[in-house]
């Protein structure tokens, strides 16, 4: 076992062992060198309150199942652990705080009152591990549906349909689950009447054409007025983690571009970088290149989907015809460079799938330089007309210190004020090399949130053109062991290349044992994967903390006391997409 | 010239009403294609035009479903209720000299009644669904369409102050030297806009606002009910268009010079034709603001023109008077 001294890497870890003695804390070596301090639950909820000052946001909380994992190292013995993962913007600093709980005894003490947006994520971890959070204010399943039996990702539980008993959808079983989803105001502390008058309390979606998806909210009307809400998500839950034990560390990439569905690679960056590190795998340069000027080209494919359908949510008609033209002709790129569209699932491990195509600048050139023009048009017809200023301007505030308590990241957060940009602040996959600006803005509102999203855009562009005007020359793909699929020019020659190449295909690559976390600035703000291998061809525990889920969080907090189309264009400017919520 | 007589152009305006409506449909999906950079829809006949029979074949067929839990009797009464005011609406219409139904002294006054009456479709559309969504959607129209009404009818006494009566054809007959829309701008301003506003049109369809309320008054409604509302929109918009035309373009008559070159009622026909290609336009062009935006823009700042240029029109009217 570390003594913990010895690795206390920051001085926040150095006071914290001032503080409670370091024989509390038991220190995990992790292959990201995220700090990382096992703790035991009777001192969580003072460890957790010691380092609230000092990290602004509880990036992540979440389970893992560790009754079948073999190679633990040194870590204390647990069945279950429950991690939380810290984040300092002001000293660019993380920390892991794990706790292990034994199966007989599985609770802890929530720590909503410390950080608000704990909330959906301990009811996340006790939806998927059993994990109860003793003083939850309502610890009811949130991914999955009221009904269902057992805990998805606890390793007993059947992975595929096939696994389990035969479906029926009965009329009972229909009755059943729709009495289920029957909203009851009781349950959320919320009274159905007040003095004289009664509130009516409007179900709006999951089918509803503003919510962009299946996303549920339950409003508390009085007339028209919000007097509060409670947003209702899942129906969009596809097991994504839980895909991530069974398939294999390449098979997995395809998965990965339908989390958040308008990124395209920019998901496979997060996951690959990730399983990257892990291995242990270097990248060279052309591949850093191709992958950043693809992620750059489906940022500005998704900021045009939210400029389009933003302005449409205000009742704008025409201008999401426009965008979307736009994104054709992006797509008609990216098809032509990876031959898919919207999931082109088109990075490797250790690089991307192909070289470009002869003339791939060309076509890219002609967009990038007709752009410009295009949104300043856009501009003038849409976030310069008067009837939108009004509708989104001073509506759905929120101060960067509301942001930071309940997670939000990316254009979310700069709109308050705070320029953190995971491309500026830790540059990943040489994002250093590149000259761009971090917009930001003051007043936190809708309009500002929009409005950013669309100067995102124009530094998009920017780095796509000095991409295509410095692509260096070279491999597109590294010759590492763990390359997947490894390079195919000796197979055919050399019995060690062939069998090599045969495995890495059938069975895919082992990855070391380890954990690892790699933030990227996604489209809709920070998204990474927290893999843990067992030094095996698939991953032990996948677990992906995407920027939609805490954003939808705080939508009652930002509608209370507005109006219906006030909450339309909040969660217009929102831009999220449910996949990326429930994956 | 054939001697109309009131019966026929009765007839007419039915199947005609009832056929231009279903053609405005294609014609404002092919326009509003056109401008958003799309095709719209093309496919069925030349230029897509079969489409609306296409259409009128899948509606009728629908299933005529009333949900269980609605009012059954005021349900079925409310799609009703918009197309057969719209439709009255027209009798005073002056289409041509001699071509109008009746010639009521208080055409004016009947047109505005009409246009109140339709209030009711949508009210009770919302209310008889016994739905969410279309009770919010009641409440929004009849707090808009009562409101906006006033100001409506107060617009239009300018006009009739300068042609000193209510009729629609002495009204007519009164631009044969300066069409209304010169010296009644404000007047035409806030009809137009309180115009949109009754017909429920993009910029202030709050009953409906899709995106706030799925679809408003008519969430329930489906087949020909559904389309008897969509019938009663159309029907409402040309209404309006033919109102405009009618009280501030000199109706029938074309401009001085060109008068002579085309029959009256072609004239009234094209001018009709860029009335609708403007709210149509406005339809592609402008957000919808919120519903209390509306309405205070209603009674801070129509209100105060209307009653600014009744003022100022009386005071002109009496000033002329005096020094003649």
């Amino acid at each position: 076992m570390h003594t913990a001294r010895k690795l206390a890497a920051s001085s926040v870890e150095e006071r914290l062992y001032r503080e409670f003695g370091d024989t509390l804390f038991v220190s995990q070596s992790c292959a990201d060198q995220i700090p990382t301090l096992w703790v035991d639950r009777e001192n969580i909820l003072a460890v957790l309150t010691f380092l609230k000052p000092h990290f602004c946001m509880l990036y992540d909380l979440f389970g893992i199942d560790e009754r079948t994992r073999s190679c633990r190292d040194n870590q204390p013995t647990a069945d279950y652990t429950v991690v939380y993962q810290l984040l300092s913007m002001r000293r660019n600093e993380d920390l892991r705080i794990k706790v292990g709980l034994s199966e007989s005894d599985l609770n802890l003490p929530t720590c909503v009152a410390i950080w608000p947006n704990a909330n959906w994520y301990e009811r996340e971890a006790w939806d998927m591990f059993g994990v109860t959070f003793c003083g939850h204010p309502n610890l009811f399943r949130i991914l999955l549906p009221p009904t269902w039996e057992g805990h998805a990702l606890r390793k007993d539980h059947p992975a595929r349909a096939t696994e389990m008993g035969p479906f029926e959808m009965g009329p009972e079983r229909v009755a059943r689950e729709q009495e289920a989803l029957r909203f009851k105001p009781e349950d959320w502390g919320m009274q159905p009447k007040e003095d004289d008058h009664e509130y009516m309390f409007l179900n709006l979606g999951p089918n509803h054409p503003s919510v962009h998806g299946v996303f549920r909210i339950a409003l508390q009307l009085d007339g028209e007025v919000i007097i509060d809400s409670v947003p209702d998500i899942g129906y969009h839950h596809r097991g994504a983690e839980k895909m991530g034990e069974r398939q294999t560390w390449h098979t997995y990439i395809p998965y990965t571009d339908r989390i958040d569905y308008l990124g395209g690679v920019m998901n496979n960056l997060a996951y690959i970088q990730s399983v990257e590190l892990l291995a242990g795998v270097k990248v060279p340069d052309r591949a850093k290149v191709i992958r950043i000027m693809l992620a750059e080209l489906f940022r500005v494919a998704s900021h045009l989907v939210f400029y389009g359908t933003f302005v449409q949510d205000i009742g704008q008609m025409s201008p999401v015809f426009y965008m979307f033209a736009d994104r054709e002709r992006l797509f008609g790129i990216i098809e032509a460079i990876t031959g898919g569209r919207m999931h082109p699932a088109w990075f490797r491990i250790g690089g991307v799938a192909q070289d470009l195509p002869n003339g791939w600048d060309k076509m890219i050139r002609v967009f990038i330089d007709s752009m410009p023009a295009r949104l300043d048009h856009y501009d003038k017809m849409a976030m310069q007309n008067k009837i939108l200023k009004e509708r989104t301007v001073g509506i759905g505030i929120y101060t960067e210190q509301e942001a930071l308590e309940w997670g939000i990241t990316g254009p979310g957060l700069r709109a308050t004020g705070n320029d953190w940009d995971v491309r500026k602040k830790r540059p990943y996959g040489g994002y250093d090399q590149f000259e761009f600006e971090v917009p930001t803005s003051n007043n936190g509102d809708c309009y500002d949130r929009a409005e950013l999203r669309i100067e995102e855009i124009r530094q998009s562009l920017k780095i796509i053109r000095q991409c295509v005007d410095n692509m260096p020359a070279g491999a597109y793909k590294s010759d590492h062991s763990a390359t997947t699929p490894p390079p195919k020019e000796r197979t055919m020659q050399d019995i060690e290349t062939l069998i090599h190449h045969f495995l890495n295909v059938s069975w895919g690559p082992v990855i070391p044992a380890g954990e690892a976390s790699v933030m990227i600035e996604a489209t809709k703000g920070i998204n990474s994967y927290h893999l843990i291998s067992d030094g095996s061809t698939s991953a032990y525990r996948t677990r992906i903390r995407t920027p939609s889920f805490p954003h939808l969080q705080q939508i009652p907090l930002i509608s209370r006391g507005l109006l219906i189309p006030d909450l339309i264009a909040i969660i217009a400017s929102i831009d999220f997409v449910m996949a990326d919520v429930d994956r | 010239m054939v001697e109309w007589t009131p019966v026929l152009l009765a007839l007419g305006i039915l199947l005609g009403g009832v056929a231009g409506a279903a053609i405005l449909t294609w014609w404002e999906r092919r326009l509003l294609g056109f401008w958003q950079d799309r095709h719209g829809p093309n496919r069925i006949g030349p230029w897509g035009i079969g489409l609306v029979v296409a259409d009128m074949i899948k509606l009728l067929l629908k299933d005529d479903w009333v949900p269980p839990f609605a009012d059954r009797a005021v349900f079925i009464f409310a799609p009703t209720a918009i197309v057969v005011s719209m439709m009255m609406g027209f009798a005073v219409v002056p289409f041509a000299p001699d071509m109008q139904i009746v010639d009521l002294n208080i055409g004016l006054l009947f047109f505005l009644g009409m246009t109140s009456l339709a209030v009711y479709s949508v009210l009770l559309g919302g209310l008889a669904s016994n739905n969410k969504y279309a009770l919010l959607g009641g409440l929004r129209s009849a707090s808009q369409m009562v409101s906006y009404e006033v100001f409506m009818g107060l617009s239009l006494m300018g006009v009739v102050m300068m042609s000193g009566s209510f009729s629609l054809v002495d009204i007519v007959a009164a631009q044969s030297d300066v069409w209304f829309c010169f010296s009644q701008v404000l007047g035409l301003l806030v009809f137009v806009v309180a115009g949109i506003a009754e017909s429920h049109r993009l910029p202030f369809d709050l009953p409906e606002a899709e995106h706030e309320l799925t679809a408003g008054f008519h969430t329930e409604y489906g087949g020909m009910k559904f389309a008897m509302f969509m019938l009663g929109e159309y029907l409402g918009l040309m209404l309006i268009s033919c109102m405009i035309v009618t009280l501030f373009f000199g109706g029938w008559m074309g401009p001085d010079l060109l008068n002579e070159w085309l029959p009256p009622i072609i004239w009234f026909a094209i001018k009709i034709f860029f009335v609708i290609n403007f709210f149509i336009l406005l339809r592609a062009a402008i957000p919808r603001p919120r519903y209390d935006q509306l309405m205070s823009l209603g009674w801070k700042i129509m209100l105060p023109i209307t009653l600014f240029n009744l003022v100022v029109t009386g005071g002109v009217l009496l000033w002329i008077e005096e020094t003649v």
